[in-house]
């Protein structure tokens, strides 16, 4: 028990931390280095607390593809070389204290909502889903997602097919003055518009492209 | 304080929902930051729904954790590429350069 409040207490330190360095620090791969460093501790929490499956899948998709990408991003802008401040002062920075506030009160109201929460009396009774404890995490979860949540699995997949396309077609752009081959062009090409047969004078010669 | 429950994670997820609209807030820098604010916004969310889920022994909250995670991945793709074509048509990202709006 004592050891699993350690491990809790050291891997969510780590996590806020580095979230707030994320807000913080002043270049923008620092940011996306630390926004790496809270999704492996959260996923660590997350292995740690018995959701295995969630926790593997965090770092996959977090850490391999969605930080990744960030740092694709932050490379192709050229915005890592900006050493711009925090709280810079400057004409708009009037809302500062305004925006501390507001997350203040955001920040009193949650911890009031969590100190002042209890379960309601049958709501231990009333689950629906229980856990098996003889089947691992990813089992079980396997189990409901492809029989009680196949829909909404298959519509998650067309969200992401849709955000693929979206992705494509906000950064497509056509180049002009590049040659490139086309290939319906190349194929739909007929002989009469390929060829020219031309009959030649004698001592005449010929002229092309006239 | 040495028995883990329900409010630690709660406690956690709260701090770090905090933070992330600290950074939505305060940002002076550019835009990225702020998808990232948002993608911590949407962590907090799934600490909140994991833990519920372990704590009340019910797999729904793991479920929709994954599909919170599906969209959150789209989300990031897709506000990248709208930051990558805002830098290619006005050349920057800075915030406070972004006001083309008047807001």
């Amino acid at each position: 028990m004592i050891a699993h409040a350690v491990v809790f207490y050291i891997f969510s330190l780590i996590a806020i931390v580095s979230a707030i360095m994320v807000t913080v620090s002043r270049n923008t791969v620092h940011s996306v280095f630390f926004l790496i460093l809270d999704f492996i501790s959260i996923s660590c929490l997350f292995i740690m607390i018995g959701a295995e499956f969630l926790g593997m899948i965090m770092l996959i998709v977090y850490v391999g593809a969605v930080a990744v990408l960030f740092l694709f991003v932050v490379m192709m802008l050229n915005v890592a070389q900006q050493k711009n401040e925090w709280f810079v002062a400057s004409d708009s920075s009037s809302h500062i204290p305004i925006g501390l506030l507001v997350s203040l009160v955001i920040f009193s109201e949650l911890l009031i909502v969590i100190g002042g929460w209890k379960y309601k009396d049958k709501l231990q009774a009333s689950i629906n889903v229980n856990l098996d404890l003889n089947l691992t995490n990813t089992q079980s979860l396997g189990n409901v997602i492809y029989t009680d949540y196949v829909h909404l699995f298959q519509l998650s997949g067309m969200v992401l097919l849709v955000a693929m396309i979206g992705a494509i077609v906000l950064t497509f752009r056509k180049r002009s003055g590049v040659k490139t081959q086309s290939y319906l062009r190349q194929i739909s090409r007929e002989r009469n518009e390929g060829v020219e047969l031309i009959d030649v004078e004698t001592k005449k010669g010929v002229k092309i492209d006239a | 304080m040495l028995s883990i429950g329900l409010g630690h994670y709660l406690t956690l997820a709260a701090i770090i929902f905090t933070i992330g609209v600290v950074g939505i807030f305060l940002n002076r820098k550019n835009v990225i930051v702020i998808l990232m604010s948002i993608e911590l916004i949407l962590l907090s969310v799934n600490i909140n729904l994991v833990s519920f889920s372990i704590f009340i022994n019910d797999l729904s909250g793991q479920v929709f954790t994954l599909f919170i995670l599906t969209v959150a991945a789209a989300e990031a793709a897709i506000g990248l590429a709208i930051i990558v074509i805002y830098y290619r048509n006005s050349g920057t990202i800075r915030v406070e350069e972004i006001d083309s709006l008047k807001g």
